[in-house]
């Protein structure tokens, strides 16, 4: 298969030496955010500052890949202000293509910025070739980020229908419920990756340990109690384990991981312009292991698609830094919609 | 290119605790700090993190040789606690293969403690922040020992 149908590797950075190690791993491009609520990973500690982000730029640039900058939440009543700054700062930085949810922000960008490259986040749960269009039609959006709810069936039917790129993930812990819609957050601490930009912000999450077990709660809700052998995942409701109808179980959704390289050469087939690496709040380390794994596999691609077999180190590397003990294709494979 | 060194994962033999635990804790307690002051004296921690973990306290313990450190950060520079609170506002355990791949960036906190390798316990928005804070710093690049390279 030709270089230019395997799609860009694109990966998560909550920090420098995170960056650094997505390019030297062979990232095509990295997605990063301010420091602030402007984007949907706003964690204690996490993300760019503006130094650290020109100098990002600059280490990815002058080896020619991109920076794509997110500012995916919503922009707050009576603070406007913050989110267009911040698509200004974007534009006078340099960098290669802002990701934005905001529709009231994309047409800010369109307008003020006009040479700037939109990328419609998967915060604005577009789902469908209409939205899609609507988005490039009103805003000259480039390139659409997918949510995790979609058949690879699905997939293919945005993109038959649309000029626009498309941007699936690949591999990552999964945010089933239709990102950018999902109330859980809010319900139990009044709090979403909306609007202050975290899912369970860490301020209402305690961990407790007991002899034998570990007892999750999110805002004095008991998410999840884990024996200690058992993994454990991240503290969001969707992933807690739930007495419904007189037994308790993962009544929302399992804590597995998102893993699509069984089915990168049906992704690339169907036309998927680039596939996304969630985990901004991960370290360095995760950042370096799934990005190497990932090029290893498009690269594998790229020679010799008919023959294009994972690898079983592919695999295990990626499977320890899963959230959850299984791995899974997620909803790309799900026979219903 | 410099061929890093794997560390593998291992527990000591419980006994090891055991005897541990009952030895004085200053020293290795000492060393800690030590090193946590050199990395804010080669200014490798943000100013404004510090200030953050400011007059908390954090308890960290290897499991399996009974090291236990209690501390705080004073006036930007970390320091042992004598009279430690009942409950640090900050605790991390895990065995001693754990706490060293971590610091040689070989495993990444998540994953070590999804897989219940690494506990931390407490505040989490401080724990949080400590690890991210962690993450950020850009070690000086080690120098190039002949035998790791090849
Ligand atoms: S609760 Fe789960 S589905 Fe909802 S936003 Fe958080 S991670 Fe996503």
């Amino acid at each position: 298969m030709s270089r230019e149908k395997i799609p860009q590797l694109i990966c998560p950075a909550g920090s420098l030496p995170a960056l650094k190690a997505a390019i030297d791993n062979g990232a095509d491009a990295v997605y990063l955010g301010y420091k602030n609520d402007t984007n949907a990973r706003n964690f204690a500690g996490l993300n760019f500052d503006e130094k650290a982000m020109r100098e990002g730029i600059r280490y990815a640039q002058s080896r020619g890949r991109h920076v794509l900058l997110a500012i995916n939440t919503f922009a707050q009543p009576g603070r406007d202000a913050d989110w267009q700054r911040a698509v200004d700062g974007a534009a006078e930085m340099g960098v290669d293509a802002v990701i934005l949810a905001d529709v009231g922000l994309l047409d800010y960008a369109a307008r003020r910025h006009p040479d700037l490259r939109l990328h419609l986040s998967v915060q604005g749960s577009a789902t469908s070739y209409e939205a899609v269009n609507f988005a490039q039609r009103e805003f000259g959006v480039r390139r659409a980020v997918l949510p995790r709810v979609l058949t690879l069936a699905q997939v293919e039917n945005v993109i038959t229908n649309t000029s626009v790129e498309i941007e699936v993930f690949g591999f990552g812990s999964l945010c089933v419920m239709n990102e950018g819609r999902c109330w859980l957050s809010s319900y139990a601490t009044g709090e979403s990756p909306n609007t202050v930009g975290a899912c369970s912000p860490a301020k209402y999450v305690k961990w407790e340990k007991t002899p034998g077990q570990m007892t999750t709660r999110l805002n004095g809700i008991l998410i999840d109690r884990f024996d200690d052998n058992e993994a454990a995942g991240y503290p969001t409701l969707c992933k807690g384990r739930f007495e419904v109808g007189g037994e308790t179980y993962y009544a929302l959704e399992e804590p597995t991981s998102l893993n699509v390289l069984e089915i990168l050469p049906d992704i690339a087939r169907i036309g998927v312009a680039a596939i996304k690496i969630e985990g901004r709040q991960r370290s360095p380390t995760y950042v370096a292991q799934v990005t190497k794994n990932m090029r290893a596999a498009l690269d594998a691609l790229a020679r010799e698609e008919g023959q294009y077999r994972v690898e079983a180190a592919w695999q295990s590397e990626l499977s320890k830094v899963s959230e959850g003990s299984q791995v899974t294709l997620g909803a790309y494979s799900r026979p219903w919609r | 290119m410099g061929k890093k060194i794997s560390i593998p994962k291992f527990q000591l033999p419980a006994i090891i605790a055991r005897i541990g635990g009952k030895l004085p804790q200053w020293p290795h307690t000492m060393t800690l700090i030590a090193g946590l002051n050199a990395t804010v004296k080669m200014k490798l921690l943000p100013v404004e993190s510090l200030s953050v973990l400011e007059g908390r306290s954090f308890f960290v313990e290897v499991l399996d040789t009974g090291g236990k450190a209690h501390f705080t950060c004073r006036d930007g520079l970390f320091r042992p606690l004598f009279s430690p609170a009942q409950t640090p506002d900050l605790a991390f355990r895990a065995n001693l293969s754990a706490f060293m791949q971590l610091l040689a960036r070989q495993e990444d906190p998540d994953t070590l403690f999804f897989n219940r390798e690494l506990s931390i316990e407490g505040d989490t928005e401080l724990g949080l922040y400590v690890k991210n804070m962690l993450d950020a710093v850009e070690w000086p690049q080690l120098p190039k020992l002949p035998g790791f390279s090849h």
